[in-house]
């Protein structure tokens, strides 16, 4: 009996080894594809500006009111211990640093896929399973020049720029807690901000990293909702491995790009 | 090769993985006539049309349309082909965040340079040849099944193919929207000059419209001919479907177990 379990344990892990493999290689197919007929996208930028509204401008709201919200707790929280230290001037360096480094790609980036992603993710599955890409097929049009590619650059272009929005809206919002409510000295905590945030170190490798995030949840979302099976049960298990799929792979790119950009510096 | 014949298919099989679904296809179709492809769901019909618009290739045999040995030609020229073609796809497949009017003007906005004002006219025109002018600023979400199969229709034509292909295009819809839908095949192929391709198994409304008939049972074309010699065909397959009979060469029982045996009387 035991030996039959592991028997079964074995294969089951061979297999999905291997259709993971085969996963990986088709979405690298569908990337590639995807890069190659972007062309058309760029040759009608009309088309990109439609997705950069339903992406970008309708993700606006949850990622401005989670950037205060986040932004007022690591006021609070970093108030609370630098206190302690009787360093509270540097809640502002505490708070921009935070933000810019790390908060403001990773956490818009984990929104984005749960707003934008799912629900590229869902359109074209949905789009899949109506026929509507098989009848754009007949009518000649490839759906990854139309259908895919838009999308494609329409969320690798506003992810940076939902991140940016996100520190941003951060930083004000550690601001409100932190000079306005508790009354830390309002020159120290601009002026400490400014001399420690620094162009090249912080905000560029905080602008890479939401790119590349951009990149991995767009590919992602678009993969899953093409690949998906035609069904209603499909299409949602297809959501859901988005915003699973995205999410797990946000933070571990975060690491990694981390341990490179802040090696000791 | 005559080129009288829009479609030319010669001794065609075609298996998906092991699973054989089509054998030994043999069809000739006339430029100018309709003709339907009938027979039981899972009877291959479907896949016939695959082959014929590029979607999928035959293991052997040859499919020609106007000329053009479709398994042998690559991305640029199955493209090119396609533009002559006009699909129907069963519930319609309208492009659900485009109007009425952006889904008819779809191709000509995606083929051709034509200017928005000419668009706008030849869209009328063809929503006027479906009696869909007036429901141009419609979403799909707001149409009824006939009137999403009518528009899908306006689409499919919208660049004058040379041959059209529907795929059930009668499923689902009330007898009225069935007949418009019916007549609008025939009068539409008449008009534009096109050879048509009927994939369904409404019989009676097929019969009504139809130049020619292709019956095809597990893969294989059983019978052939005009409506007229379907209609008397003494086929027993051919007249359990014509007449919709419930038991037959097709029987009513999924292959199983002795019924006897099924209710464990034997025990």
């Amino acid at each position: 009996m035991f030996n039959r379990l592991a028997h079964l344990d074995v294969r089951n892990i061979g297999h999905h080894t291997v259709e993971s493999l085969y996963r990986l290689g088709y979405w690298t197919r569908f990337f590639a594809l995807t890069l190659l007929h972007s062309g058309p996208s760029f040759a009608r930028p009309r088309l990109i500006l439609r997705e950069l509204y339903f992406t970008g401008v309708l993700s606006l709201i949850i990622i401005l009111v989670s950037g205060l919200f986040v932004g007022m707790v690591l006021g609070l929280q970093g108030y609370e211990t630098l206190q302690t230290y009787g360093s509270e001037s540097a809640l502002g360096v505490l708070v921009a640093l935070s933000l810019v480094r790390e908060l403001g790609p990773v956490v818009s980036a984990l929104l984005f896929a749960s707003r934008a992603g799912s629900a590229m993710t869902a359109e074209i599955g949905l789009m899949k399973a109506t026929e509507q890409l098989a009848a754009m097929e007949m009518m000649a049009v490839d759906p990854i020049a139309r259908v895919v590619a838009p999308r494609f650059w329409a969320g690798v272009f506003s992810m940076p720029l939902l991140a940016a929005l996100f520190s941003a809206m951060g930083v004000f919002g550690g601001y409100l807690v932190g000079v306005v409510m508790i009354g830390v000295d309002e020159g120290s905590f601009w002026s400490q901000m400014q001399s420690a945030v620094d162009v090249r170190d912080d905000i560029l490798n905080g602008v890479i990293k939401s790119c590349v995030f951009g990149i991995a949840v767009t590919t992602i979302a678009l993969f899953e909702g093409y690949d998906a099976p035609p069904t209603a049960e499909g299409v949602s298990g297809a959501t859901t491995r988005t915003v699973v799929t995205s999410s797990l792979v946000i933070l571990g790119l975060d690491f990694l790009l981390t341990s490179f950009m802040f090696r000791g510096v | 090769m005559a080129h009288d014949n829009v479609i030319e298919i010669r001794d065609v099989s075609f298996a998906y993985a092991n699973r054989p679904i089509l054998e030994g296809i043999n069809m000739v179709i006339p430029r100018g006539k309709v003709v339907a492809i009938m027979g039981i769901s899972g009877s291959g019909k479907t896949t016939l049309l695959r082959l014929i618009s590029g979607t999928v290739k035959p293991s052997r045999g040859t499919v020609h349309v106007a000329g053009q040995s479709v398994p042998e030609l690559d991305r640029a020229g199955l493209y090119a082909l396609r533009r002559r073609m006009g699909m129907l796809f069963q519930f319609g497949a309208l492009f659900t965040d485009l109007s009425v009017f952006d889904n008819v003007a779809f191709q000509m906005r995606e083929h051709t340079s034509l200017p928005e004002r000419i668009i706008r006219d030849l869209v009328m025109m063809k929503l006027h040849a479906v009696g869909l002018r007036g429901a141009q600023q419609l979403m799909p979400s707001e149409l009824s099944g006939g009137m999403a199969r009518r528009v899908a229709l306006a689409r499919a034509i919208a660049l004058d193919p040379m041959l059209m292909l529907y795929d059930e295009p009668f499923t689902g819809l009330d007898p009225i929207s069935l007949g418009v839908i019916g007549n609008l095949v025939r009068r539409l192929n008449d008009a534009l000059g096109a050879t048509s391709i009927v994939v369904t198994h409404d019989v009676q409304e097929a019969l009504d419209l139809v130049d020619y008939v292709y019956y095809l049972s597990h893969g294989r074309i059983v019978a052939h001919g005009t409506p007229d010699e379907m209609r008397a065909s003494t086929e027993p397959l051919v007249r359990q479907f014509v007449y919709g009979e419930p038991d037959g060469p097709v029987p009513f029982q999924y292959p199983s177990r002795g019924f006897a045996e099924d209710l464990r009387l034997n025990r």
